[in-house]
């Protein structure tokens, strides 16, 4: 990371031997020092970060886990409070093949993955629905926002009482916080379609079908992509909230449990796991993010 | 005379081809209380090469999103025909950033034509005739500000216009490349024949390029001259150097730069 930082500085005012200057710049203002350097190097500074780095994004996780390891290690962690990473790891291990662990993280799997794949559907079809016609729109929009203006996670004891405490209302409370910022996005995004395009569309005759499909939506993509990433943090938080409240399996129960017989390990080790695999999907995401809107880079490179 | 905003909507095909390509009657249009267009008449013989010149704010965008069927709005009367096939090619190169060269040239366009050419190798021929030939598969966001007006051309080519409008079309573009544009463009001409109407504010581009230069003012054709000289024309030609003056003046330009008295 340090390396990568200093690439996008190299330019940066460089101390002259003012003989070396050609003549009127006095060596006391540094910003015609640096114009004048004589190295040949480019004058102008870079303001994009440089090239990308494959898993360059793990270092940071990876930095504060070897933190983490060396408090441990030099004992300025109380284990109460904070365990180390290898006891984390050894009751993972133990969990997982002697505990409840394996079906634990399946459950919780199982209903990020219905609530995320019926949100998506969900906010997709609303979204073309109200951004691709005046009716829709009047029907769609208004209702969306009201539902976002409502905080999902109130939502709770309501859909309780409605639908029981099982599966449904789980899966159905991950859909709502996943649809809200897919159609946000989504809806914002073909709405904005560039009105030159437009202007292009009709006089090439392209037929409405056309327009949409070769035009619009592809135009609206990289604003899905916003909300799809929004869209995968947002699902797993609202499991982790749904789990510790109201559920008998899965991770969040898990920790619930761990925190009634101050378990500190397994509360950590839940959080670890959480946060593996939302990074895990983030980076999904963005991977599929370069491939589909590959055109985009050409711009950047 | 009574609105005939139907017509300003839907530009008619010209039922027969002895008729003028476009043919322009009247044409009034408004926004608000501003009438930027006040009874425009025009008559564009097929195959014939003209330019439009006027100042910024005369209205010459305006005509053009009439001729070319985009204003949409009713508050304009008059009487519009023109060709079944139209193109325009824009100041900015309008293409989708994210379809390829050769995808952007043959946006809309069915697989094959009527006559079952292939489209493919048609887009593929337009853009070797505008000088991209290789550069298919590149995104637009590769191509420099020159090149990418040059796929545009292709775009407009590849549906084999009749008449082809273009407003500013090289006005974004440096000096140098400007003029390599201009001999393409008047090549290209030589060889499809379509009717051009070029909007431009280059007094120098409208005398090289074009049969006939027209200059709009107060919503009206104030000034209506034929270029009588042969192609392909020099910049230098002192012969253009009369035309010049002529649209100069008539642009209320004095010969020293410094604009007449009186607007
Ligand atoms: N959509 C619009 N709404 C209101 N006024 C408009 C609109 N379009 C154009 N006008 C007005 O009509 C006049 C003519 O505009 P137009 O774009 O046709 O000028 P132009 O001759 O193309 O100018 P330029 O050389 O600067 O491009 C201008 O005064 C402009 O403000
Ligand atoms: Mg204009």
């Amino acid at each position: 990371m340090a390396e990568h930082v200093s690439t996008a500085v190299v330019t940066a005012p460089q101390p002259v031997h003012p003989a070396s200057m050609p003549a009127p710049a006095p060596a006391t203002t540094p910003v015609s020092v640096a114009r004048g350097g004589p190295t040949g190097r480019p004058r102008t500074r870079r303001l994009a970060p440089g090239p990308r780095r494959p898993y360059a994004r793990l270092l940071g996780p990876l930095l504060l886990l070897a933190v983490w390891a060396g408090a441990s290690g030099a004992g300025l962690l109380d284990p109460r409070v904070l365990p180390a990473p290898w006891t984390v790891l050894h009751t993972g291990a133990h969990l997982w093949t002697g505990g409840t662990l394996r079906t634990d993280l399946a459950t919780s799997l199982w209903r990020a993955a219905q609530g995320f794949a019926i949100g998506l559907a969900a906010g997709v079809v609303l979204a073309l629905a109200a951004g691709l016609s005046r009716t829709g729109e009047a029907l769609i929009d208004g209702t969306v926002q009201v539902n976002r203006a409502v905080p999902t996670l109130g939502l709770i004891p309501l859909f309780i009482l409605w639908l029981g405490i099982g599966e449904t209302f789980k899966v159905v409370i991950i859909a709502i916080v996943v649809y809200i910022p897919v159609y946000l996005n989504l809806h914002a995004a073909l709405a904005g379609i560039d009105a030159r395009y437009v202007e292009l569309a009709e006089v090439l005759r392209l037929s409405r079908w056309q327009f949409v499909r070769q035009v619009v939506i592809p135009g609206a993509l990289p604003g899905f992509f916003v909300g799809l990433r929004l869209a995968v943090t947002g699902s797993w938080l609202s499991l982790v909230v749904l789990e510790q409240i109201n559920a008998t399996n899965g991770l969040g129960y898990l920790m619930f449990q761990a925190q009634n017989y101050g378990q500190t390990d397994v509360i950590v080790l839940g959080l670890l796991i959480y946060g593996v695999f939302g990074f895990a999907s983030d980076s999904a995401v963005r991977l599929l993010e370069r491939r589909v809107l590959a055109w985009r880079r050409s711009l950047s490179s | 005379m009574a609105p005939l905003t139907e017509q300003l909507k839907a530009p008619q095909p010209t039922p027969t081809p002895s008729r003028p390509a476009v043919r322009l009657t009247g044409l009034t249009r408004s926004f608000g209380a501003r009438t930027v267009l006040d009874g425009v008449d025009l008559d564009i013989p097929a195959g014939q090469f003209v330019a439009l010149l006027g100042h910024s704010g005369s209205g010459k965008s305006t005509l053009l999103r009439a001729v070319a069927g985009l204003d949409h709005d009713t508050a304009g009367s008059g009487e519009l025909s023109t060709p079944e096939r139209v193109s325009v090619v824009f100041q900015d190169s309008r293409l989708l950033p994210w379809r390829r060269v050769l995808d952007n040239v043959l946006l809309g366009t069915p697989k094959r034509d009527a006559e079952g050419r292939d489209a493919a190798g048609r887009g593929r021929a337009a853009l070797a005739e505008v000088g991209l030939a290789g550069r298919e598969n590149a995104w637009p966001g590769q191509l420099s500000g020159g090149e990418q007006q040059r796929a545009a051309l292709a775009r407009s080519l590849v549906r084999e216009p009749e008449l082809l409008l273009a407003d500013e079309p090289f006005g974004a573009l440096d000096a140098l490349t400007r003029i390599r544009m201009h001999t393409l463009l008047r090549e290209l001409w030589q060889r499809h024949h379509p009717s051009v109407l070029l909007v431009t504010h280059d007094v120098d581009e409208a005398a090289v390029l074009a049969d006939r230069v027209l200059v709009l003012d107060h919503g009206r054709i104030a000034v209506d001259l034929t270029v009588d000289l042969p192609h392909p024309r020099s910049y230098r030609d002192p012969r253009l150097g009369e035309y010049r003056e002529r649209l100069l003046a008539a642009l209320g330009v004095r010969p020293d730069g410094e604009p007449a008295g009186g607007n």
